[in-house]
């Protein structure tokens, strides 16, 4: 899960890093009243998850409060990258003598939290690793002893000579690990980290992604989460405990297990189709996931076949003919369905479906080569 | 022989009494496993199907049954713990089942298992089979053979899919392996290629990867110096749409966007013969050995 940018800050301040004042707003009005209290300059930054904000116009200065409220007007209700702005923060004008990177994230190879600093901050990250590598400065943190006063050190020296502004990093690095823990975060990132023209250390801008495995035992931080800013089949996938992510075929896929849905996705494609999703039904399966699965697929109209691919593991066999079943009492299916059931309970499964009129088919090949030409049958 | 479990092989099932962590151990029970002991706190003294004791902790389970290996099906919530407690009681090898446990926790039960001596496999995995000897996980046991192929996979169904194709043309396995699709992971395609190298019963390796990171990267180059039987690969995800990975970060450190066709042409590169469909396997197989 993403937060916004002024959620992160939030969080930073909470954990005692320095972060410039600033509020957000929902609308111009609330904008200019947020920039009257903050007095001078401000920043109108919209709050999206999406990057190159500034690109997009998304990120505007004001030298007055009625001009925040104006650029306020217009950042608000506008689409980034296909998402609609709906807050926009509003911070003091920053004046900035440097701009530094810091960054936290867990690296599957060292299995342990990695620090990532680098003087060269303020834009793109990515760019800066892939043309001049070596000025990114990266330290793998034992999570047993977290990060060490003198770690956090050197990499406050990467970025600073002044021993000063060096400590005030270190310091803000050591609470960053903190927060990455507190919160469950999956990333953490200051960028830019600036020095202001009297040498204070500043979080300026902030983005933190919370690992969505932490949000069951952090109810608080759950709470973050902002609908508005997802696609709606994609919130309503998660509320049945499904993944789920839209794509733009016609073939409507539901599969238990992110493989095997990956695996049936490629091979939709090999036979000539487009898949309209990836929907993994996961593992441990009762019949409701498969009836919301199906309602979610069915609510796309470019969907001109479903094709069920289930390799029975935990999932059980008769789990997903119950649900086949049963969503077919509550909503008339308007595409042809063709599934492929075979595993755990499958016999049982296949009893299910064939007293309900289904058919089902055990290979893979077969299923997918079935119902590309379903496909291919009705548009012809 | 065959790789991490087999006949010796004494298991404690930890979440027993729970709705996944019964079926399974049923199933387990009825393959051949030798199921010696189930753990739910608070149902210690009970026995399972009338037949395995119940334990309130690991401990005491490997205390009074000699238990080697543990098996974990508790809620994600205290999986974490589960893996904990289990290398404490001297558990050598522990297989994570439960889905959802938080990388952060993980980043923590590693050193600690790894200090221990033991092996973890998993989390989020099927757990592995050595087909007529023994089963730990969830690996539909109906559709293994036993005979010489091993089969290392970070996905759960794709295994089985695979697996089936072996099985249903006569292409049976020394041990399935299922390592899990999280990102923090305690046995990697690496430690099974090795164990499969050594294995005499394995004369060919099929290995399933997915996008994401770059296990499969390093495991190819690996095989290409230290692995001489055959091995055919697979890589799902080729249609997967792109921003699926961790943002800039995560990119950075794996230094490579881990796309499907990057890692086919590692594979490609180390010599390993590529899938284009699941359905590819026995032919390449075939052709290899």
């Amino acid at each position: 899960m993403n937060l916004h940018e002024y959620q992160a800050r939030e969080i930073l301040r909470r954990y005692g890093i320095p972060v410039p004042p600033g509020e957000v707003a929902s609308t111009p009005a609330e904008a200019r009243a947020i920039a009257e209290r903050l007095g001078g300059k401000v920043v109108v930054k919209a709050q999206v998850h999406a990057g190159g904000r500034g690109k997009a116009g998304g990120v505007k200065l004001a030298k007055t409060a009625a001009e925040a409220e104006t650029h306020a007007k217009a950042i608000l209700g506008m689409t980034i990258k296909g998402l609609t702005v709906q807050k926009v923060l509003i911070a003091p004008a920053a004046e900035i003598a440097s701009e530094s990177y810091v960054g936290i994230i867990v690296d599957r190879t060292s299995q342990r939290p990695v620090l990532m600093v680098s003087p060269a901050g303020g834009i793109d990250i990515e760019e800066v690793a892939a043309k001049t590598p070596e000025k990114i400065h990266r330290r793998a943190v034992d999570p047993r002893y977290g990060l060490l006063s003198h770690q956090a050190m050197m990499l406050g020296f990467a970025l600073y000579k002044d021993v000063k502004q060096a400590r005030a990093a270190a310091d803000i690095m050591q609470k960053l690990y903190a927060a990455v823990y507190g919160v469950g975060a999956s990333l953490a990132e200051i960028n830019p980290l600036v020095t202001t023209p009297d040498g204070a250390v500043q979080a300026l801008d902030a983005k933190i992604a919370i690992d969505d495995n932490e949000l069951e035992r952090r109810p608080d931080i759950a709470a973050l989460r902002d609908v508005s800013s997802e696609a709606p089949e994609e919130v309503a996938a998660r509320e049945a405990g499904l993944t789920f992510i839209k794509l733009e075929g016609t073939v409507g896929c539901c599969v238990n297990g992110a493989g095997l849905a990956m695996a049936t996705m490629d091979l939709v494609k090999y036979y000539g189709g487009e898949p309209a999703n990836f929907l993994d039904i996961g593992g441990s399966s009762n019949p409701q996931k498969v009836v919301s699965a199906l309602r979610i697929i069915t609510s796309d109209p470019r969907v001109k076949v479903i094709l069920f691919n289930i390799f029975g593991g935990i999932t059980r066999g008769d789990d997903v003919a119950n649900g086949i079943v049963q969503a077919t009492r509550e909503f008339t299916l308007k595409v042809p369905i063709v599934i492929r059931l075979t595993g755990t309970n499958e016999q049982l499964g296949v009893e299910i479906l064939r007293k309900a009129g289904f058919s089902a088919l055990t290979d893979m090949d077969d299923a997918v080569k079935q119902a590309v030409a379903l496909l291919k049958g009705r548009a012809a | 022989m065959s790789v991490f479990i087999d006949n010796a092989t004494r298991l404690v099932v930890q979440g027993i009494t729970g709705r996944d962590g019964s079926f399974h151990a049923k199933q387990m029970m009825e393959y051949g496993t030798q199921v010696v002991a189930g753990v739910t706190p608070g149902k210690g003294g009970q026995r399972f199907e009338n037949a395995v004791p119940v334990f309130n902790t690991v401990a005491e389970a490997v205390a009074a049954t000699k238990a080697n290996t543990a098996v974990i099906y508790v809620p994600a919530a205290v999986a974490a713990s589960a893996i904990f407690e289990a290398a404490d009681a001297g558990i050598g090898l522990v297989i994570g089942i439960t889905e959802g446990i938080p990388v952060l926790d993980m980043t923590r039960v590693l050193p600690f298992v790894r200090e221990r001596g033991a092996r973890l496999i998993g989390p989020n995995c099927p757990g592995l089979i050595s087909p007529a000897k023994s089963k730990v996980g969830i690996i539909p046991g109906n559709i293994c053979k036993p005979g010489n192929v091993g089969v290392v996979s970070r996905s759960g169904t794709l295994t089985y899919e695979i697996v089936h194709q072996l099985s249903t043309h006569g292409l049976g396995q020394s041990t399935c392996i299922g390592i899990g699709g999280d990102p923090l992971i305690g046995t990697n395609f690496i430690d099974c290629l090795t164990a499969f190298q050594a294995d005499a019963e394995t004369d060919a390796i099929v290995m399933i990867g997915e996008i994401g990171g770059t296990d499969e990267q390093q495991a190819a180059e690996f095989a290409k110096r230290e692995v001489k039987k055959p091995i055919v690969g697979f890589i799902a995800g080729q249609t997967a749409p792109p921003g699926r990975r961790m943002g800039h970060a995560g990119a950075i450190i794996a230094g490579s966007s881990g796309t499907a066709a990057e890692k086919m042409a590692a594979f490609e590169k180390a010599g390993i013969s590529v899938m284009k469909r699941p359905a590819d396997v026995v032919p390449l197989l075939k052709e290899r050995m």
